[in-house]
């Protein structure tokens, strides 16, 4: 090879220094999509604030957790499995049982005059309950309402709930939860359980 | 070894040029680059966060603060669960002034957007995110999510 006078940078090792940099950010990132459950916090009441009237026993679907992870739905012992058909029976009330909540005449847009529920879930846990069986409850609650919605969408505009949603459809999404709406109320937890 | 501006069709055989190799490679780079978060912290706790169907996605990253609370990976600590604010342990009173300080990193008008977002390993007791969710509920920031990861719930 003859000689050069000014002989060119190598190259060669640029690979090697980006290699270097992309295995830093391969190994500094998490793909993991996070994703969870939104709810809302009711806000601190005023001590001043007068109490709000009782709900009648009919209306509220009451859901104990104790320490041992096991449940308490409206005075039985119940599943987990077994949760969402009991939360969607109350919550639809489709036959106006006495026992289930009472009927409402609500002038709903879109669907119209319309027979609404009055129910609430009230749910309750204790200080052991485990974080999981706390979150399956509230999944199974919130599934309830959502296949309600969904039923009713497919229903009424032959979309699930989930496509109204997606497609921005305001008016409709709206209207449904007129129609459903979801009313989940956490107690104070209590301290029973002993651990 | 040519030089790499040389003339075409200068010296015969002209080797194979790996000088698009970096480019390559740095393409790579960038797509990672964008594609990829950051992740937030050193995790302290231990957490699985439990499985759930009905779950949204975050719209904007950006607005949450994440409070993870487990038992301590340094198992000289115990295993009674703990709270993980930034990359610090942390106690329960301590959850007002975090939230107040990742406030003040945000405009005023993007505060009522702010979300908390619990991750709780699935075996912690309530007790403790319950002592959290009243601090939460003290300094008005009621916008909460329960991260967790979609699957089936229970068997």
């Amino acid at each position: 090879m003859p000689k050069r006078d000014a002989p060119e940078i190598n190259a060669g090792s640029m690979a090697d220094i980006a290699f270097l940099l992309l295995v830093f950010f391969l190994v500094t990132t998490t793909m993991d999509s996070d994703m969870g459950m939104m709810r809302k916090l009711p806000p601190t009441l005023p001590p001043d604030m007068p109490k709000p009237p009782p709900i009648k026993d009919r209306n509220v679907f009451v859901v104990l957790a104790n320490s041992n992870d096991q449940l308490l739905v409206e005075g039985e012992l119940m599943d987990i499995s077994e949760l969402k058909a009991a939360a969607k029976e109350f919550i639809e009330n489709p036959m106006n049982i006495e026992t289930l909540p009472e009927m409402k005449t609500v002038d709903v847009p879109i669907f119209g005059v319309r027979q609404v529920s009055k129910q609430v879930i009230s749910l309750q846990n204790d200080n052991g309950t485990s974080y999981e069986l706390y979150v399956q409850v509230q999944n199974e609650l919130a599934a309830a309402y959502n296949e309600l919605r969904d039923e009713l969408a497919q229903d009424k505009f032959g979309v699930t709930y989930k496509q109204l949603v997606e497609n921005k459809e305001k008016a409709k999404v709206n209207a449904i939860k007129r129609v459903y709406p979801q009313r989940i109320s956490e107690a104070e937890p209590k301290d029973v359980g002993g651990h | 070894m040519g030089s790499k501006f040389k003339k075409e069709g200068g010296r015969g055989e002209p080797a194979i040029s790996t000088a698009s190799l970096p480019d390559i490679v740095f393409i790579l780079l960038f797509f990672f680059m964008v594609t990829t978060v950051m992740r937030e912290v050193d995790l302290k706790v231990k957490v699985v966060v439990p499985s759930a169907t009905e779950i949204q996605k975050f719209k904007n990253k950006s607005l949450v603060t994440y409070i993870y609370i487990g038992s301590p990976t340094d198992e000289k600590l115990g295993t009674s669960a703990r709270i993980q604010l930034g990359d610090a342990y942390a106690e329960v009173q301590d959850v007002g002034a975090y939230i107040e300080t990742r406030r003040g990193e945000h405009d005023e008008a993007e505060v009522p957007l702010l979300i908390t977002a619990f991750k709780v390993d699935r075996s912690t007791k309530m007790g403790i995110v319950t002592e959290v969710k009243q601090e939460l509920r003290k300094v008005s920031a009621l916008k909460i999510s329960y991260s967790s990861v979609e699957g089936i719930t229970f068997k």
